[in-house]
């Protein structure tokens, strides 16, 4: 049992709560640094590949879970940045600015595609940046002086400052910085008024609105912090592969991306961790588990999709909080430990309320 | 001529959107959530006739009764055991639930040894045929779409005028809760819509086998009847057909007159420009949220 007595408000808002938060991410922080000594290459790349998809994730996360407004079509964005990537170094731009370039283009397409999101909402929002999603997917594919259509492109290899960094352990300490740096970031934002007004947007637009918040404004912000993250997280995805098509921005991406932050936990930055382990775990899981099945359900090329849909299915029905939220239940669980009751977390019945009034 | 033939083919292809944007209106209407999965239950239907015909080879019209009856039923038990439950919670929630239905479905049919992972032609006995009138050419399976796209609506609009079903079916989109105590059994209705949206895409899969193929990713054409429902404003029957009408012929006009790769986005940019001019659509009420 531990009780934290608040006497302040910079302790309120402390992003490291108590000693024990201190320790464990700690000792994450330490696990990841040796991690290229600990796991094989193979681990290594799985491992730089949550890494990037937790970027992806934390960028998604602030606009779906914490602003509220669902986007179907942010694999665009992990596309912008990619290809601004490969586009850029191709033509001998330094590692580094053609990073920040990536990202800010992607932020300028985002506050694009935030312009019809100050007029519609909910399901048309969701169609909205669906269609820009397939808008810009063709668009990759056909504007070949650029981008190489659907044949793709070779991206070039990381160098900083003329060291040459490769793609092993090299890019995995460049892809940690990166994903640590981004996580400061989007902690420090949350606690800020910025992210406070996201989250009043959120939870209901009218109230934000009469309490004075410029909902234009801080939606369309939200979209272009979105989409700048979404779009560092293309550029190394972009490195990661070395080699990108327009297929890989597709719709298919965009729903997994959104399964990533529903599944580890809508308006959770530990969420978008858990999602993108889940992302890339579960493939692996899948493979492993085709020994112990049989043939005929093993060998089909549909599982994996079938298991996608059956965790889905089975999150939203049984854990709408997500894996993020069923760790807090087990934690809630231990730290008041003979007063928890089962009802704590109970979801709230209501009416469905019309959003076509008359 | 020419463009008349391509507005002929327009519309069928308009016909098949119309009628999976129907299904997604239906359901929008009585129970406001958006079904994401109506693409793989047309898919489904389509698959489900296709076994009735080539492995139980059952008589056609036999088959296709059978396919939109199974269909339907499992619409109903889609509701009651996954939609049900979650009732109440937002949107988005019901969204992501019925992509996930919509995955499992796809990997489902996929699993089938044998039949999933491949395209298989619908054997329908007007498979083929053309008439000729007047310089245009009719293809039987493009007529077929447009005439039971017809008949379809005009059987919708009869229930929903005159059946007592149907009025409670308006009532009970109009405002759940009072058409609730107004003694309308809403949760009973809100599983017959789901239905009859599951049968209506049955149909439209059916309807589309002769033109395309029976495929597992068939169902991704449902993407493309979004932007049909939202042209024609999301709550607006009749606006599901006319904005499935206008995607289709903008689609293939812009295949026939614009460089190549505006066939696929047409609908998109269709949709962007509605949404940025007029979002509710064409015959889609106001919408304002009072506090």
């Amino acid at each position: 049992v531990r009780f934290i007595f608040k006497t302040n408000y910079a302790q309120d808002i402390r992003i490291v709560k108590h000693g024990g938060q201190a320790f464990w991410y700690g000792l994450l922080m330490v696990a990841l640094l040796v991690a290229p000594w600990l796991v094989g290459d193979y681990w290594l790349t799985q491992l730089a590949f949550i890494l990037i998809y937790s970027i992806a994730g934390l960028g998604l996360m602030v606009l779906a879970g914490f602003t509220g407004l669902a986007s179907l079509g942010h694999a665009a964005f992990l596309g912008v940045g990619a290809y601004t990537q490969a586009f850029l170094l191709g033509i001998g731009w330094p590692f580094l600015l053609s990073l920040s370039c990536a990202a800010a283009l992607s932020a300028a397409v985002g506050v694009i595609v935030g312009l019809p999101a100050l007029r519609v909402k909910g399901i048309y929002l969701a169609i909205a940046t669906q269609a820009f999603g397939f808008i810009v997917e063709e668009v990759l594919a056909r504007w070949e002086s650029v981008t190489g259509g659907n044949s793709g492109r070779n991206v070039p290899g990381v160098q900083i400052f003329g060291f040459e960094i490769g793609s092993g352990e090299g890019f995995y300490y460049v892809c940690l910085a990166i994903c640590v740096l981004c996580t400061l970031g989007v902690l420090n934002l949350m606690r800020s008024g910025t992210g406070r007004a996201f989250v009043a947007i959120r939870d209901s637009e009218i109230s934000a609105q009469s309490m004075g918040i410029a909902i234009a404004q801080y939606k369309t912000l939200a979209f272009a912090i979105s989409a700048a993250l979404t779009g560092l997280a293309g550029a190394l995805y972009a490195h990661k592969l070395r080699f990108i098509s327009p297929d890989q921005f597709g719709a298919l991406q965009s729903i997994e991306l959104l399964l990533l932050v529903v599944v580890g936990g809508l308006g959770s930055i530990h969420g978008a961790f858990l999602g993108a382990i889940f992302l890339i775990a579960m493939p692996q899981l899948i493979s492993l588990s085709k020994d112990f099945l049989p043939a005929a359900i093993g060998q089909a090329s549909g599982l994996q999709g079938f298991v996608y849909g059956l965790v889905l299915v089975g999150i939203v029905l049984f854990e709408p909080m997500g894996m993020y939220g069923r760790w807090l239940k087990i934690r809630t669980f231990f730290q008041l430990f003979p007063f928890y009751r089962k009802g704590m977390f109970k979801r709230q019945k209501s009416f469905t309320k019309s959003e076509r009034l008359k | 001529m020419a463009f008349f033939q391509l507005l002929l083919s327009g519309i069928s292809v308009g016909c098949i959107y119309a009628l999976i944007a129907l299904g997604f209106v239906l359901i929008y209407k009585a129970t406001e959530t958006v079904n994401f999965a109506q693409g793989e239950l047309m898919m489904l239907g389509a698959f489900v006739g296709l076994a009735l015909m080539q492995v139980a080879q059952l008589p056609f019209l036999v088959s296709v009764v059978l396919a939109i009856a199974a269909m339907a039923a499992f619409g109903v038990l889609l509701e009651r055991v996954v939609i049900r439950p979650i009732l109440g919670q937002p949107q988005f929630t019901i969204v992501m639930l019925t992509i996930g239905i919509g995955y499992m479905a796809r990997g489902l049919v996929t699993m089938v040894p044998g039949y999933g992972s491949d395209t298989h032609a619908l054997p329908v006995p007007y498979k083929g045929q053309t008439w000729n009138l007047g310089g245009l050419v009719f293809s039987v399976e493009q007529v077929v779409v447009i005439v039971v796209t017809m008949l379809l609506c005009l059987l919708l609009y009869l229930m929903f005028s005159r059946s007592r079903v149907g009025i409670a079916m308006q009532a009970s989109s109009q405002n759940q809760l009072a058409a609730y105590y107004m003694g309308i059994p809403v949760k009973r209705l809100n599983g017959m819509v789901w239905g009859l949206s599951a049968a209506v895409a049955a149909i439209a899969g059916l309807l589309l086998a002769p033109m395309t193929f029976v495929h597992v990713n068939m169902g991704f054409i449902g993407l493309k009847a979004f932007p049909a429902a939202v042209v024609g404003g999301f709550g607006s029957l009749p606006g599901a057909i006319v904005g499935g009408l206008v995607i289709g012929v903008v689609e293939t006009l812009a295949g026939a007159y614009l460089p190549e790769g505006f066939k696929d986005i047409a609908a998109y940019v269709v949709v962007l420009v509605m949404l940025v001019v007029k979002p509710n659509g064409l015959f889609g009420g106001a919408m304002r949220k009072k506090v």
